[in-house]
């Protein structure tokens, strides 16, 4: 397949949801990708509040059989969740069980008033019903399991998406 | 019965005899050696091809856990596993429960033994009553119920008057006194040889000078008393330098190390293994080393199996709770040929450390020798055949062993007493 | 002989002692501990990692400090704990060790936390689970005899990196009771297994153990010698009854002696930290004025302890 141009995609995504969110809008990347793609949004949508981020390695459901992940990053929430409209913002959506960790995280830590998930790329592939609020691209057929999309970012800052052959 | 060992390598220490003798037994005793007496005719042969025949081996220190601890383990079931291990003589410490104070317990620990017929039993006598270092034990009366020595067993007494005074009256008969060197202040609460594993493991340490000091007292006063003394379970190469020159002194001295003493240190505890809880504790490899090589030159008597059955749940206990000991009867013989194949010694040498030698600390004179006229106690066994130790083929009830799980060399294939055969494999 | 802490795949198995640990097993678990100090800032100061698994707290030895932080770090990874307080003595009437953990077994525990006045008690009762094929249990030592406490040296370390941030170029001291501390040999294992090149311990030579230089420390008798320019000063706690025993005369003479004051502190780095497992004695190890002031880092320790002990349970659980 042909990699999608990541710069281009994060563009429609803000375009797409500039309507919807307001100065009070909190931003949430899931590392590491999330992470890097919620700054360049929190940018391009000029928000007020500070950026979050949630390392969902302590909220995965495949704890029992893969074990912790080597190198938790933590999670940083700086603003309160109570009552908060939130976006979680993530490079790929697959299966959805990483959005279902970040939720169950997120709910630990109060009680938003709305959610919703921002994703440049829905891959297809979903095991659980979780559906993106906002996305740049819709694959036409879905990736095989074997390889994987991710967004890279490079020392000048400039991100890129990568196919992964795992 | 009339039999006949052909064909068997014979090993006597005693007479100096290594050869391919074919050895002759009647009523009980030996009658020939290499040739048949005149008009004997064998009512069994045993073929002992490729087998050494060897006087029965003498054990100094075995406890039988009778009186008093029959739950640890029985006459019977300790019987099974000397003739398992080829061991036709034993003595027995005097730390039974009650006791070996009393005359009348100690003709009754030999009359039981003599009844299950197996090994003979040599008694070593509580040196003073209880063992509670006060007052005299009645030695005479003792020896003459059968007692071979006196021993206080691992109960130092604490007045140094009244060990002093106990060697002068043993040495009024000439009994020989066994200690073992333990200087109980200095020992208190240790479980482990005082050194580096020991400070690195969190485990109570035992020092070196415990032995080493009580040992120059034990020597000094016998020097003083003429006391006749035998060193049980040296375990510190110092030790040695201290008997050394107390027989220079002219002070009459033997001493036995422990077999599992020759084969392991402190660092063999490993992690926590309780089977290297033993009194006196496993020392460093040095001590090992001078103990080994000892033995090897002759400064050191005899080697002995300290054999201590412990049951299982005793056993399975954070290392300082466990109770100390190791089982050893089935092990005396290969522990012994394992250590001088190190040594590339020879085996009549070798074997002179747990027959002739233990039968003279003993006072046995019927015993650990092949002569004509002497007791048919015989260990018929296979130097080159070697035997994994298991909890299965171990005939004690003590499975309590630090070499469970290796392979040792040596295997009994016939036990005799008196002639009968006792054990066979 | 393999290392009973560790399974066939070389992933921590039973948390037994920081001697002859990997050192990238002691930094995985520095490091996994570092995103769970964030839990505690929460409202809802939950993880659902040990979620369904039983912590059975097995303590022989009474403590309502250590216990306690277990069970607080037990809970926060949504476990259910229970805690058993097996007063010895009562043991010793009955059943043996192992058979209160076969027990407990019967109960479905799938993690013991075990402290046991006994060195080795914790390696015997690995040891038997692995005998009897149960992998899936798994024991953490609370500390055992004057053996180990692997869990204080492993927030002691945390604490020196969140303070120090490397190891290579320190030199930390040990003060007091060494031959009676678990504590100080887990801490001199970690110290050397992470490559601090100058340990030191202090103290008096009776209450020192044999052969202590084995261990890759350097003995000093006196302060003067021993607090010259180090930069972590780890105290530890002298009991009472080692004025009995004639190893010590008096707290009064230990403390003019060893005790930390601001003038023997002077002595170290300027900006030396001041560690101590707790409870502290003070007026006998340490001076109050010490202890309250800004150098002590004791209080950061504790809340330290309680990530440093999720971390072990959770690389624990983990399979």
């Amino acid at each position: 397949m042909q990699v999608p141009e990541a710069e281009q995609l994060i563009a429609t995504l803000a375009e797409a949801m500039r309507p919807r969110v307001t100065a009070d809008t909190c931003l949430v990347g899931i590392h590491t990708g999330g992470v890097w793609l919620a700054e360049r949004l929190h940018a391009l949508l000029g928000l007020s509040q500070p950026l979050g981020s949630i390392d969902v390695s302590f909220y995965r459901d495949d704890y029992s059989t893969k074990g912790l992940h080597p190198q938790p990053q933590g999670s940083k929430i700086p603003f309160d969740v109570e009552d908060a409209h939130i976006v979680i913002v993530d490079d790929v959506l697959y299966t959805g069980r990483t959005t279902r960790a970040a939720l169950n995280e997120l709910f630990d830590y109060g009680r938003p008033a709305r959610v919703d998930l921002a994703v440049l790329i829905d891959r297809g592939g979903r095991e659980l019903p979780v559906g993106a609020s906002f996305c740049a691209l819709t694959l036409p057929a879905p990736l095989p399991a074997g390889q994987n999309l991710q967004l890279e970012r490079d020392a000048s800052g400039a991100l890129t998406m990568r196919l992964i052959h795992a | 019965m009339n039999i006949h060992i052909q064909n068997g390598r014979l090993i006597d220490p005693a007479n100096k005899i290594d050869a391919p003798h074919d050895l002759f037994i009647a009523d009980g005793k030996i009658v020939g050696v290499g040739s048949a007496p005149a008009g004997f005719s064998a009512a069994k042969t045993i073929d002992a091809s490729g087998l050494v025949v060897a006087p029965g081996l003498i054990d100094l220190a075995a406890r039988l856990r009778e009186p008093g601890f029959e739950y640890k383990a029985t006459l019977e079931s300790e019987m099974d596993a000397a003739m398992a291990g080829g061991v036709t003589s034993l003595a027995i410490p005097p730390d039974t429960d009650p006791v070996l104070d009393e005359p009348g317990l100690v003709e009754m620990l030999c009359y039981r033994a003599k009844k299950l017929n197996r090994a003979h039993v040599y008694p070593v006598g509580a040196l003073t009553i209880g063992l509670k270092g006060e007052q005299l034990s009645e030695m005479a009366e003792l020896v003459e119920a059968g007692c071979v020595a006196f021993s206080q067993a691992n109960t130092p007494i604490l007045d140094t008057r009244v060990l002093s005074r106990a060697m002068l009256y043993a040495a009024t008969f000439g009994f020989r006194i066994w200690l073992q060197p333990i200087d109980p202040y200095l020992a208190r609460g240790g479980v482990a040889h005082d050194g580096e594993v020991a400070s690195r493991l969190g485990l109570p340490g035992l020092p070196a000078s415990a032995e080493i000091i009580a040992l120059y007292t034990y020597l000094r006063l016998a020097r003083q008393t003429g006391a006749r003394l035998h060193i049980t379970r040296v375990s510190c190469a110092e030790s040695l330098d201290l008997i050394e020159q107390a027989r220079k002194d002219g002070v009459d001295v033997s001493c036995d190390v422990a077999a599992h003493h020759l084969h392991l240190c402190d660092m063999d505890i490993g992690y926590f293994n309780p089977h290297c809880h033993v009194i006196p504790p496993l020392r460093n490899q040095r001590d090992r080393i001078a103990l080994s090589k000892a033995l090897a030159d002759g400064r050191i008597n005899a080697i002995c199996s300290d054999h201590t059955p412990v049951d299982d749940d005793a056993k399975q206990a954070p290392f300082s709770e466990s109770e100390p000991g190791t089982t050893g009867l089935e092990l005396l013989l290969p522990l012994t040929l394992k250590w001088a194949a190190e040594h590339k010694l020879p085996l009549i040498d070798a074997l002179a450390r747990v027959t002739s030698e233990a039968a003279k600390i003993a006072g046995i004179a019927k015993g650990g020798h092949l002569s004509v006229g002497a007791r048919a106690d015989i260990c018929i066994f296979d130097p080159d055949c070697h035997q994994q130790i298991t909890r299965g083929m171990l005939k004690s009830q003590g499975k309590n062993t630090p070499f469970l799980g290796l392979e040792l060399p040596g295997r009994v294939r016939c036990t005799l007493v008196e002639g009968t055969v006792m054990y066979e494999a | 002989m393999r290392n009973p802490q560790l399974n066939k795949h070389g992933e921590l198995q039973h948390l037994l002692t920081l001697d002859g640990l990997p050192r990238a097993i002691i930094t995985q678990i520095l490091d996994t501990a570092a995103p769970f100090t964030e839990v505690a800032e929460r409202e809802v100061k939950k993880l659902p990692l040990l979620r369904g698994k039983s912590v059975f707290n097995l303590f022989f030895e009474n403590s309502t400090r250590t216990r306690t932080t277990f069970e607080i770090a037990a809970k926060r990874l949504s476990a259910d704990v229970i805690n058993l307080n097996v007063a010895t003595s009562s043991t010793k009437k009955g059943e043996t060790l192992l058979d209160t953990v076969d027990n407990l077994c019967a109960m479905h525990a799938d993690m013991f936390v075990v402290r046991h006045e006994s060195s080795g008690a914790p390696h015997l009762i690995a040891q038997h689970l692995e005998n009897t094929g149960r992998d899936h249990i798994h024991v953490v030592n609370a500390g055992d005899g004057r053996h180990a406490h692997p869990t204080q040296g492993l927030l002691d370390m945390y604490t020196i990196r969140h303070y120090k941030k490397e190891f290579h170029n320190l030199t930390v001291a040990i003060v007091g009771d060494v031959l009676h501390s678990r504590v100080a040999r887990s801490q001199i294992a970690a110290l050397t297994t992470l490559g601090v090149p100058e340990v030191r311990v202090i103290g008096p030579r009776t209450l020192l153990p044999t052969d202590v230089e084995k261990m890759g420390v350097r003995y000093c008798a006196t302060m003067e010698e021993g607090l010259k320019d180090v930069d972590v000063v780890m105290m530890l706690r002298l009991q009472n009854e080692r004025m009995n025993g004639a190893l010590l005369p008096s707290p009064q003479e230990f403390f003019k002696v060893w005790g930390l004051t601001a003038e023997k502190l002077a002595l170290a780095k300027p900006d030396a930290i001041v560690m101590h497992p707790g409870p502290m004695n003070r007026g006998v190890e340490i001076d109050s004025a010490v202890a309250d002031g800004n150098q002590a880092v004791i209080l950061p320790q504790v809340t330290f302890g309680i990530a440093v002990r999720m971390a072990v349970m959770s690389m624990l659980g983990s399979h």
